[in-house]
C-alpha cells in the first residue's frame, strides 16, 4: 500500500509541476497576479508530494519490504538499519527520487523566501524550475520507477554494495545533490533573466544567496567524497581524476566563478552576460555529471548499472535544458544593458581574471574527462584514458596564477586602482611569503622546489585572508573592537574561504611530493619502514561483524619516538560476496599514518599478508581547507545584506560609442 | 562580430551533444585487441603430457596454411565448462581448435579434459602466464581467430556461445578459408 501511495504522490507531483511550468510564466507575461501566485502554491505543493513519495520509499527500506523490487535489490535483513535507510539513495532509482526531492525543496524555497523578489521574475523562475521538475519526474516515473513491485517477494534482499555501507555514503550523495540541484535555481534565474531581458544588480543580489546555497553543500560533498575515497576505498589517495569526481569538480569550479562574477554584477552591474552564461553552464555540467554516472558512457567506480535508454533520456534533457538556454542566450544576451566600465587594474578586472582562469581550469578538466569519448568517435580503434599526468601538466600551471591572484583580488579597489598602491598593501604578505619560500626551498632541497612553491602559495593565501580582516579591524585610529563587531559576515566568509583554499593548497603540495609508501608481504612480528614510519605487524585474526566476516590485523606504528596502534580490516560480506578494506589511519596535524591490508599471499619466505603502508604529510589539511571554504560560504550566506530588500536598479550611464568591457 | 561571441556557446554545445550521443551507442568496457591484423606473438609452449592430443606442445609458427581458432582456457575458469560443448561442436564441424591452458597446473588441465572431453587438435600449457600476457589475455576464456598467414583477425572475450559461433565466428572462418 505504501509503495502505491508513494507512486501516486509522485504522479500527482508530475501533474502539479506541469501546471507550474506553464501558468506562472503566462501570468508574468499577462501581468496576472493570480496566476503568478499559483506558482508559489504549486511549488510548495510539489515539495510536499515528493516528500511523501520519498518518505514512503524510506519507510519501505526501513521496514525491509522486499515486495518492492528496489528494496529487495539493495537491502538485506542483516544490514544495519541506518544503512538500510541510506540505501534509499544508494541506487539509481532512489537517488533520482532524492534528486527531485531536492529540486522541489529549492523550488519551495524560492516561493517561500522570495518575498522581496520582483513578482514577475519569481513567477518565471518558478516556471523554469518546474520545467526541470517535469523532465526529472517523468524520467523517474517512466524509466526508473522506484516503487515497482516484485512478485513473488523474496525472503531476504540482495544487500547494498558494502563499499556504500559507510557513514560517508549517508551524507556524501545528498550533499552533492544539494549542490548539483542547487545550481538549477541559478539556471532558472538565468533563463528567467533572459526571458525578461533584464539582468541588473537587483537580479544578481537575489541570485547570489542561491549560488552560495548550492556551492556550500557541493564543497562539503566533494570534500567528504574525497575523504571517503581515502579511507574506505583503501586506495590511499585523496583524488583520482576519476570521470565522476571530475563531474562534481567542474560544476564546483564554474560555481566558484559564478559566485565571483555575480558579485561584480551585483556591485557594479557589469559582467551580467557572463554571469548568466556561468549560471547556465554550472547547471549544465551538473546534468552532464548525472548523465556520466547513469548512461554508462564512461567507466568509473561511481557508475550505476548501464542502461542506454536512461542515457538517451538524460541526453534529451541536457539538450532540452542547455540547448534552449544557450539559444536564448545567443538571442537575448547581446541586447541586454551592460554595466559600468572599469579600468584594467580594478576589483572588476581581478574578478574577470579569476573567472577566465576558472573557466580555463574547467575546460582542462572537461577535455580530460571527455577526451576518451571524443577520441572514440574520431578514431574508434584508439581506446585511451586520461590520467593524472595530464592534469599535473596542465591543471597545476594554470592554477598557480589563480592562487596568486586570490590574495591580490580583495586588495583591489572597485572601478580603478593603482598598481603601486596595491603593491604597498601587499608588501608584508609578499615579503613573508618570499622568506617562507626561500626557507622551504633550503629545507626541502632544490629538487622539491615545486612542493616548496605550493606550500608557500598556501601561506600566501592564508596571509592574504588574514590581511583582509586585519585591514578592516585596524582602522585609522588603530585596532578597535567596534570595527571587529561591525565586520560584515561576507568579509569573514571571504577570509575563511580564501584561507581554506590556502590550507588545501599546502596539503596538496605536501602530499604530492613528500608522501611515502611501502607495499610488501608481512608476517606477524615483522617490521617495515615507510618514510618516517616504522611499522610492526603484531597479529592477524578472523573476527565476526554484523553482516560480514573480517580478517583483522593490528599494527604498532613508531614515529619520532611516539608509538600508536592501528587496526586494518579486510571484510567479506556474505550476502553479496563483496570485499572491502578498512584502513587503519593515525591522524595528526602534521600528517596521517595509513595502513591497509590486502590478500594473503606467498613470497620467497612463505605465506604472509599483503600490507600497504603510507605516510601522508599534511593530508588532513586538504579536507580541513575544503570544510573551511564551505564554512566561509555559509558565513557569507548568513550576511544580513541578503535578507534586506534588494536595491532598486540604478540607472547606469553608458557613454555613447564606448564598448562595454565584457 | 559581437553577436558571434554570444552564439559560440550554443555552437560548442551542439558539437558536444553530438559526441555524447555517439558515445551512448558505444560500450566503454569493450576493449579492442591490439593484435587485430597483426601476426600472433611468438611462443613455444610445452604440451600437456598424457592428455589426448597433449602432444609435443604448441608453437606460434605452426599457425600457418589454414585458419585456426586459438582458445585460452583454464580448469579454474567458471565459464570454461560452459563453453566446452561449443568447442567440441566446432571441432566436429571440421574447424581446428587449439588450446592454451593458462596459469593451470598440467594435472588440473588433464583432469578437466578427462572430465569434459578434448576438442583440441593441439595444446600448450602456459603455467607461468607469460604467453597470455603477450596475447593480451584479460581473462579466461578468450579465443583468437588466426588466418592462413598467422595473423590474428578476431578476438572473442568470454565464452563462445552457439549464437556467437553461428553468427560471427563461423562465417569469418569460412571467409578466411576462401582467402588466398
Amino acid at each position: 500500500m505504501l509503495a502505491e501511495i508513494g507512486h501516486y504522490a509522485l504522479i500527482l507531483a508530475l501533474l502539479v509541476a506541469m501546471a507550474q511550468a506553464v501558468l506562472p510564466m503566462l501570468g508574468a507575461v499577462r501581468g496576472d497576479a493570480a496566476l503568478m501566485a499559483f506558482g508559489r502554491s504549486a511549488a510548495a505543493c510539489q515539495a510536499v508530494l515528493i516528500a511523501i513519495a520519498f518518505g514512503a520509499l524510506m519507510t519501505l527500506f526501513g521496514q525491509a519490504d522486499f515486495s518492492v523490487a528496489l528494496v529487495a535489490n539493495h537491502s538485506a535483513i542483516s544490514q544495519p538499519l541506518p544503512y538500510r535507510l541510506a540505501a534509499t539513495w544508494g541506487n539509481h532509482e532512489g537517488s533520482m527520487l532524492l534528486w527531485v526531492l531536492v529540486l522541489s525543496l529549492y523550488g519551495a524555497g524560492i516561493a517561500r523566501f522570495g518575498d522581496n523578489l520582483r513578482t514577475t521574475l519569481q513567477a518565471r523562475v518558478l516556471s523554469v524550475q518546474a520545467m526541470i521538475s517535469v523532465a526529472f519526474l517523468a524520467f523517474a516515473l517512466f524509466t526508473s520507477n522506484p516503487f515497482a513491485r516484485l512478485s513473488p517477494a523474496p525472503l531476504d534482499g540482495a544487500e547494498l554494495n558494502p563499499l556504500l555501507q559507510d557513514p560517508g555514503l549517508v551524507f556524501h550523495p545528498p550533499l552533492l545533490y544539494l549542490g548539483y540541484v542547487g545550481f538549477s535555481v541559478t539556471f532558472s534565474f538565468a533563463v528567467a533573466a533572459l526571458l525578461e531581458g533584464r539582468a541588473d544588480p537587483a537580479w544578481a543580489r537575489w541570485m547570489r544567496p542561491w549560488v552560495l546555497a548550492a556551492w556550500v553543500p557541493l564543497t562539503i560533498g566533494i570534500t567528504l567524497g574525497s575523504f571517503w575515497a581515502y579511507y574506505e576505498l583503501g586506495w590511499g589517495g585523496w583524488w583520482f581524476w576519476d570521470p565522476v569526481e571530475n563531474a562534481s569538480f567542474m560544476p564546483w569550479l564554474l560555481g566558484t566563478a559564478l559566485l565571483h562574477s555575480a558579485i561584480v554584477t551585483e556591485k557594479r552591474g557589469s559582467l551580467a552576460g557572463w554571469t548568466i552564461l556561468l549560471a547556465i553552464l554550472a547547471f549544465s555540467l551538473s546534468l552532464i555529471g548525472t548523465f556520466l554516472v547513469r548512461s554508462g558512457i564512461l567507466t568509473s567506480v561511481h557508475a550505476f548499472a548501464v542502461d542506454p535508454e536512461r542515457g538517451v533520456f538524460i541526453l534529451a534533457m541536457i539538450i532540452g535544458a542547455t540547448g534552449t538556454a544557450l539559444a536564448l542566450f545567443a538571442l537575448r544576451a547581446p541586447q541586454m544593458k551592460s554595466g559600468a566600465l572599469f579600468g584594467s587594474i580594478s576589483r572588476e578586472a581581478g574578478l574577470t581574471m579569476n573567472n577566465l582562469l576558472l573557466m580555463a581550469l574547467t575546460a582542462v578538466v572537461f577535455l580530460g574527462t571527455f577526451y576518451p569519448v571524443i577520441m572514440e568517435a574520431v578514431a574508434p580503434a584508439n581506446k585511451i584514458s586520461v590520467g593524472p599526468p595530464y592534469y599535473n601538466l596542465v591543471f597545476v600551471p594554470l592554477s598557480v596564477p589563480l592562487l596568486l591572484l586570490v590574495t591580490v583580488g580583495p586588495m583591489l579597489a572597485w572601478k580603478r586602482d593603482d598598481l603601486a598602491i596595491v603593491g604597498k598593501k601587499l608588501l608584508v604578505p609578499a615579503a613573508i611569503t618570499a622568506v617562507l619560500l626561500a626557507g622551504l626551498t633550503a629545507w626541502t632541497g632544490l629538487a622539491n622546489a615545486v612542493a616548496a612553491l605550493g606550500l608557500a602559495l598556501g601561506g600566501w593565501l592564508i596571509l592574504g585572508a588574514v590581511l583582509v580582516l586585519v585591514r578592516r579591524w585596524w582602522g585609522a585610529g588603530g585596532f578597535s573592537w567596534r570595527l571587529v563587531r561591525t565586520t560584515p559576515a561576507a568579509s569573514i566568509g571571504l577570509a575563511l574561504a580564501h584561507a581554506g583554499l590556502g590550507f588545501t593548497t599546502a596539503g596538496i603540495a605536501a602530499m604530492t611530493t613528500f608522501a611515502a609508501e611501502n607495499i610488501l608481504v608481512m608476517r606477524p612480528g615483522e617490521t617495515a619502514v615507510a618514510g618516517p614510519l616504522s611499522v610492526t605487524l603484531r597479529d592477524a585474526q578472523e573476527v565476526d561483524g554484523a553482516n560480514y566476516r573480517a580478517l583483522r590485523a593490528r599494527f604498532t606504528v613508531q614515529q619520532g619516538g611516539r608509538e600508536t596502534t592501528l587496526v586494518s580490516e579486510r571484510r567479506f560480506y556474505n550476502n553479496s560476496r563483496n570485499q572491502t578494506t578498512e584502513a587503519g589511519i593515525g591522524v595528526s596535524v602534521l600528517g596521517n599514518q595509513y595502513v591497509a591490508i590486502g590478500d594473503v599471499q606467498s613470497d620467497a619466505r612463505g605465506q604472509g599478508l599483503v600490507v600497504r603502508l603510507y605516510w601522508h604529510p599534511l593530508v588532513g589539511w586538504i579536507w580541513f581547507g575544503g570544510l573551511l571554504m564551505a564554512l566561509g560560504g555559509a558565513a557569507s550566506l548568513s550576511d544580513r545584506r541578503f535578507r534586506i530588500g534588494a536595491p532598486q536598479q540604478r540607472s547606469l550611464p553608458l557613454a555613447p560609442g564606448l564598448v562595454p568591457a565584457e | 562580430m559581437k553577436r558571434l561571441i554570444f552564439i559560440l556557446p550554443i555552437i560548442g554545445f551542439v558539437g558536444l551533444a553530438g559526441f555524447l550521443g555517439y558515445g551512448l551507442t558505444q560500450d566503454p568496457k569493450e576493449l579492442p585487441s591490439q593484435l587485430i591484423d597483426r601476426p600472433l606473438p611468438e611462443f613455444a609452449l610445452p604440451g600437456i603430457a598424457d592428455a589426448p592430443n597433449g602432444g609435443p606442445g604448441l608453437v606460434s609458427a605452426s599457425f600457418k596454411g589454414e585458419p585456426r581458432l586459438l582458445n585460452v582456457w583454464a580448469s579454474w575458469c567458471a565459464a570454461c565448462p560452459q563453453e566446452h560443448p561449443v568447442l567440441e561442436r566446432i571441432a566436429a564441424e571440421g574447424f581446428p581448435v587449439y588450446g592454451i591452458a593458462w596459469k593451470d597446473k598440467p594435472e588440473d588441465s588433464r583432469a578437466f579434459l578427462a572430465r569434459y572431453g578434448n576438442p583440441y587438435s593441439g595444446m600448450g600449457s602456459d603455467f607461468p602466464g607469460r604467453t597470455a600476457i603477450d596475447l593480451g589475455v584479460t581473462g579466461a576464456p578468450e579465443t583468437f581467430v588466426v588466418d592462413k598467414k598467422g595473423r590474428v583477425r578476431f578476438k572473442q572475450i568470454g565464452p563462445i556461445s552457439p549464437e556467437i559461433w553461428e553468427g560471427q565466428i563461423k562465417p569469418l572462418m569460412q571467409q578466411l578459408r576462401a582467402e588466398a
